[in-house]
Order: C-alpha cells, then sequence, then structure tokens
C-alpha cells in the first residue's frame, strides 16, 4: 500500500530537518547530490559544520546567483557555490583522501535499497539506469558516520530491506537511515527503531519495510513540524 | 621554454585508437577547446579516461555524441544520456571506477609505482576479477597503474616554462593526469612569463605544450 499522507515536499524537509540535527560544531560532513544537498539548509547558523565535496572545495557556501557565479567554483552537482571563509580548494587525490581516508565525520546520501546489515545500494540498476558511483564508493567506506536519507519508499516499492539485491555501492557501512516515517539505528544486533513520524502507526512501518527490525525502549516521535 | 602552439596543432598526433586522458570536474577545470579540436579532427576509435562524460552539446561530452570513444573509462556518465544510450546499444565499453580508484591508477603510473591496494569497493562488483589482498587484517583490491598516450588539461595559469597554476575547483584530476602520460597538453586560460614559484601546482617538467585559450583564433 502506498501511502500519500505527505507532499513531495514536506517530505523531504522532515527528512532534511532530522538529518540536519546529526551534526556537531566542527563537524566535517560530505553531502550526496539531490535530497541530502538539502540538509545544508537546515543546520543552525551559529553551528559551524564544514562542507567538503569530491571535485576539490573544503567550504562550500551558498549557491551563487547572478554576477556572484564564478563557473570555476563548483560543487559536486555542477552548481556554483561560493566558498566560505577558510575554504580551501584542491585535487580529486586529496579530495578522494579526504574521504577514503577517514578524515570526514559523516556523509548523508540517498540510497536505492539499504539492508538490515546495514549494506547500501545507490549507483546503479541494471540495464535501466546506470549513472556510476563518482566518488560515492570511496565516501562510504572511508567516512566515519554513514547516514542514510532516502524517501521511505520508491512509489510503494519497499527500499529497506533483507538483503540488497542490486549492486553494492559498499557492504555493511550505514550507519544510520533517516526517512519521513522513521528512523533506525544500525547496530551489530540489526535495525533498531528509534523514532517514528507520529503520522504513521507501527503497523505502517512493518508494512513499508521487508527488513527484520527491533523496536528501541526509547521509541520517541519525529519532530515533524 | 615550453612550445605554445594552436588547439589544432596540438592535437594533430592524436591519431586513431590512442588512449586520452581528460582533465575537469563536469564542465569546470577542462581543456574544452582541445576538445573542440579533437571533435573537428574526427579522431576515431579513442580510449577516454576521465572523471566523468560530462553534458551531452559540453567539452567531453561531444567526443561521445560525435562516436568518437571505443573505450571509456569514467566514474559517471548520469549527466550525459548519451553516454548511457551507447553502452546500452554496444557501441561503447565503459568501465565504471569508483572515483578514488581512478584517481590513484593513474597516480600510480604518474608516480612509477605497481599499483595500489584499495578497500574502495570490496564486497561489490568493483571487486570482480580483481586480486585481493589482506593487510593488518583489512582487505583490500588490488588496482594496476593506468596511463595514456595523450593527457588533454586544463590550467588557469600557465607560465612559459610549463609551470600550472589554478584557481577554484579546477584542479580536479589535471594534476594527476600531468604525470601518467607520454604527452602533456595544457590548455592556459592565460599564458603568464612567470609563476611565483610558491604558487605553482602542477611542476612545468610534466608538460609538453601550452594551448592559450582566448589567443588561440584558430579555433575560437
Amino acid at each position: 500500500m502506498e501511502l500519500t499522507l505527505l507532499s513531495k515536499e514536506k517530505t523531504r524537509e522532515i527528512i532534511a530537518r532530522r538529518a540536519a540535527k546529526e551534526f556537531k560544531s566542527g563537524d566535517v560532513v560530505t553531502l550526496g547530490i539531490g535530497l541530502p544537498t538539502a540538509v545544508a539548509n537546515y543546520i543552525p547558523e551559529d553551528q559551524h559544520v564544514i562542507f567538503q565535496s569530491e571535485n576539490g572545495l573544503l567550504g562550500i557556501g551558498k549557491n551563487t546567483t547572478g554576477d556572484n557565479m564564478d563557473k570555476r567554483i563548483i560543487n559536486a552537482g555542477g552548481i556554483c557555490v561560493e566558498a566560505k571563509k577558510g575554504a580551501c580548494f584542491y585535487d580529486a587525490a586529496t579530495a578522494l583522501s579526504m574521504m577514503r581516508g577517514g578524515h570526514i565525520d559523516a556523509t548523508v546520501l540517498g540510497a536505492l535499497q539499504v539492508d538490515e546489515e546495514g549494506s547500501i545500494a545507490s549507483w546503479m540498476i541494471p540495464n535501466k539506469f546506470v549513472p556510476g558511483m563518482g566518488g560515492a564508493m570511496d565516501l562510504v567506506i572511508g567516512s566515519k558516520r554513514v547516514i542514510v536519507a532516502m524517501e521511505h519508499t520508491n512509489k510503494g516499492e519497499v527500499k529497506i530491506v533483507k538483503k540488497c539485491t542490486l549492486p553494492l555501492t559498499a557492504y555493511r557501512e550505514v550507519d544510520l537511515i533517516i526517512t519521513e516515517r522513521c528512523v533506525f539505528d544500525v547496530t551489530p544486533d540489526g535495525l533498531v527503531l528509534t523514532e517514528i513520524n507520529p503520522m504513521f502507526s507501527m503497523d505502517d512501518i512493518k508494512e513499508s519495510v521487508s527488513a527484520d527490525f527491533i523496536i528501541s525502549d526509547n521509541l520517541k516521535y519525529m519532530d515533524i513540524d | 621554454m615550453k612550445k605554445i602552439v594552436s588547439a589544432k596543432e596540438a592535437v594533430k598526433k592524436i591519431k586513431d585508437g590512442a588512449t586520452v586522458m581528460i582533465g575537469g570536474f563536469l564542465s569546470c577545470g577542462v581543456p574544452d577547446k582541445l576538445i573542440d579540436a579533437l571533435v573537428e579532427q574526427n579522431t576515431k576509435n579513442l580510449t577516454m579516461i576521465c572523471n566523468d562524460t560530462s553534458y551531452p552539446d559540453a567539452d567531453k561530452g561531444k567526443l561521445i555524441v560525435n562516436k568518437q570513444i571505443k573505450k571509456l573509462i569514467t566514474t559517471h556518465i548520469g549527466t550525459n544520456p548519451e553516454t548511457g544510450r551507447q553502452m546500452n546499444d554496444g557501441e561503447i565499453d565503459v568501465e565504471l571506477t569508483p572515483m578514488g580508484t581512478l584517481v590513484e591508477r593513474i597516480r600510480a603510473k604518474g608516480a612509477g609505482l605497481g599499483g595500489v591496494l584499495a578497500p574502495t569497493g570490496v564486497g561489490t562488483i568493483v571487486e570482480n576479477g580483481k586480486k585481493t589482498m589482506e593487510v593488518d587484517g583489512k582487505k583490500y583490491i588490488f588496482e594496476k597503474p593506468i596511463g595514456a598516450d595523450f593527457a588533454l588539461i586544463y590550467g588557469t595559469k600557465v607560465d612559459r616554462f610549463g609551470n600550472v597554476s589554478f584557481y577554484g575547483t579546477t584542479r580536479n584530476m589535471n594534476t594527476v593526469m600531468a604525470t601518467a602520460a607520454d604527452t602533456v597538453i595544457v590548455q592556459a586560460d592565460e599564458i603568464v612569463d612567470e609563476i611565483d614559484p610558491n604558487e605553482v601546482v602542477i611542476p612545468g617538467i610534466f608538460i609538453d605544450c601550452i594551448v592559450e585559450r582566448e589567443k588561440d583564433l584558430e579555433t575560437v
């Protein structure tokens, strides 16, 4: 069953707002393209989070427009951005050293499937959708914390599964799964449901997830305002 | 002093079947005039090594649309639907590789190393057909060095000694590619007499010839 209680816009807002709570001042964070990019909009002004990107910029600021646009300063999505005070530029070898080498505190990225062991598939659907992995595999394997921020289902199709059937981006690297309906911690014991959107029932969650999961003793409501 | 040539002249030595590395991340820091000259020359059956295939109407993407590429080694093709179409129709052989692995394979070639051990892709299809090795209990994939006959790279400022400096996010793979090809051609936004040695990112010894973007009347 596909539940359509939330608009697309509100869905994305709930996910991005929740993911933004995962950081602390001083964290170096790499955001994936698409929904994860919106996470930056919900970081409190007084929190100093440093955004990194694989195309060579640490200290990504706002998107630039009009006369302030410089095609020589872009983010990984090809959008012109500002370099914040304290920013630096570097080449791809340095960028990927940061990512693979364990120098990124957290990454937020989307996924096609995540499974109960924390494996993630995000870069291809054979013969249908093959964009390539870019820097995603390096990022997922090297980042200290891997947060998947994605819509709960793909038009009703289950995305949180027992075992990924699509080609993996990485084996057992995901730490946290955030959707508009709930939040799962990935633990050695399996998925633990820690938060639920009050608009949904436990049955809604169980029916829309094929992975086994444990319900946390401290289960909380997600903030959806 | 390095040779300063037109884009047309610079790409003349690239023959059918050559392997060419091209710098740039999407359309940023990309040697667009060198690519335009290569499109005009219409050299076929090329093997292209690059970060991505950009957009269909831009730089690296034009070589795909013009069907000059036989084999492609890259990290991302999602911004150019024509690459996906040619791949699905069997017109082009595409090897998709993690970005960090591609960078280090190129760097290994330029640095004279016999390959690298990468943790990236362990437990995924990237591992298929490759040797693996455990180091201190952690599994790695052995990845071979990769070089090219030609590297077409971008530089913001290039001096007459071939020293290259960059502005913004234009460095990307240009730096490693400069070290890993038999012939390295740099397209400069501007050629200057001298760059402060403190500002040099690519040492001039890696560069074979320079093309100046704005003054290159033959292709503008």
